[in-house]
């Protein structure tokens, strides 16, 4: 039996494992971005923070994943569900590149246009969503592309601990030493990735300014 | 006593000085009336204190010591958001928001002060004819636009919400001879229908001369004189004397190359 056999005729769990990997991907995404942009910003205004911020986050981004996983599981609440560990530990890795790529952006933004906003009586408010962010933004989003891509790899491992997602057929299949099954739960986390790099990168390019 | 403010100069400058935070000087001992509508040239090099002195106005920098007032009051006590919107504020790299059309930008003030959308839309109107302008232009990015037409842009912006205190920062600096020219004639001819009161900063004898109503000559960080285009061209003060001789053995070495 290939691989290709085993997803056509197991489509529903394929399907459903596919749908745990998104979600916990989507979820952790969408947590790092709600703490990632904010921290972003923060260091990107107030220079004394931006060593510290970046260098944690960088040591987090070091510690290997299957280790991390590990080090969580006797957490209380949190390791009660697999899913909830993993949701934690695919936000802490993501974190990097949106912290990185929003202060990166906003300091990109040409000082000649952010000086003429404030000349012109624009608050720190207004800088800010009017004119400091539309120009990071695709800055940001690449930050976000980058985000996703790696957390649809790790996301396979978070299997380990029991949450699920397409590593599940991985860790089965080397369990069973059976090739065909591993590549039934890689080739569609691959498909995910890529999918998910090709149309993030679309916006950012419709995204960018002129 | 206070000066009536509707009398007294629309720009004071009394004892001022501005140090960075290394304590480097950057400005010492400032003195400095602008009157109503006149165009006061800061005039000097790099490094002068000329674009420190329009900032101390508008109050993107504050003065160490001294205090700078506008139309009869200190702006260290007023709202510097609040400030800023009734002062124009035009700079070199002109800093039109790349991501905004034409329209967009020029609207700034209006939007962040919360006209009604079609007011601002007439007032655009009327600032791209002001500026000569094609109205067709309003939907374009600054990117579509030529060095000359964004500096315009960049001038009915300032102008939008009708400040009556301008701020000009070399705004005409990047631009080609002819263009710059252009705009000069044309800055000239709007003022004197407009009165504006205007400081405007440039290293450029030339365009001092020719848009100054008076020519505040500046050089590491002090005020050196204050005088009319007349007299700072016939003037015995040495630095006044020195900017002048550089200008005209340009204009000889251009001469003489045409003779030659």
């Amino acid at each position: 039996m290939n691989w290709f056999h085993f997803i056509v005729q197991n489509h529903g769990q394929v399907l459903e494992l596919t749908l745990e990997h998104l979600w916990m991907v989507g979820v952790s995404t969408l947590l790092a971005a709600l703490i990632g942009i904010p921290l972003g910003i923060l260091i990107a205004h107030r220079p004394i923070l931006n060593k510290p911020v970046l260098a944690t986050a960088n040591i987090i981004q070091t510690i290997p994943s299957l280790a991390l996983f590990g080090f969580l599981l006797p957490v209380p609440w949190l390791g009660d569900r697999a899913e909830r560990l993993a949701i934690l530990a695919l936000t802490l890795y993501a974190l990097l590149p949106l912290i990185r790529n929003t202060y990166t952006g906003i300091r990109g933004v040409d000082p000649a246009v952010v000086e003429a906003g404030r000349g012109m009586g624009m608050t720190d408010r207004q800088l800010l969503f009017q004119v400091e962010l539309p120009l990071a933004l695709s800055v940001i989003l690449s930050g976000v592309r980058v985000a996703v891509v790696i957390s649809v790899g790790l996301a396979t491992i978070a299997a380990a601990i029991g949450a699920g997602g397409l590593g599940e057929l991985i860790f089965r299949g080397l369990a069973m030493v059976n090739n065909q099954l591993i590549l039934a739960g890689a080739i569609p986390a691959a498909l995910l990735a890529l999918l998910a790099d090709f149309s993030l990168g679309w916006l950012e390019r419709r995204l960018r300014p002129r | 006593m206070e000066r009536d403010p509707h009398n007294g100069p629309a720009i004071e400058f009394r004892n001022v000085a501005y140090d960075l935070p290394t304590g480097q000087v950057i400005l010492s001992d400032l003195n400095l009336e602008v009157l109503r509508g006149e165009i006061l040239v800061l005039l000097g090099r790099s490094g002068s204190g000329k674009t420190t002195t329009l900032k101390l106005i508008n109050r993107l920098l504050a003065p160490t010591t001294g205090e700078v007032r506008v139309e009869g009051s200190a702006v260290a006590q007023e709202d510097a958001v609040r400030l800023r919107r009734r002062i124009g504020y035009v700079i070199q790299e002109i800093g039109l928001f790349p991501h905004f059309t034409v329209e967009r930008n020029i609207g700034v003030v209006p939007h962040i002060e919360a006209w009604p959308e079609e007011k601002i839309r007439g007032r655009t109107q009327e600032l791209l004819q002001m500026v000569g302008l094609e109205p067709s232009l309003a939907a374009r990015y600054p990117h579509q636009l030529s060095g000359g037409q964004r500096q315009r842009v960049g001038v009915a912006r300032a102008l939008a919400a009708d400040p009556a205190i301008l701020l000009m920062d070399e705004p005409f600096g990047a631009l080609d001879p002819l263009t710059r020219s252009e705009l000069q004639r044309e800055f000239l001819s709007l003022q004197q229908r407009l009165h504006k009161t205007v400081v405007f900063v440039t290293h450029d004898l030339n365009e001092a001369l020719r848009l100054g109503s008076r020519i505040a000559l500046m050089e590491v960080g002090k005020l050196v004189t204050i005088l009319s285009p007349k007299e700072f061209l016939h003037s015995t003060d040495p630095m006044a004397a020195a900017y002048v001789r550089a200008f005209q053995s340009g204009l000889d070495s251009d001469a003489n190359r045409g003779t030659a």
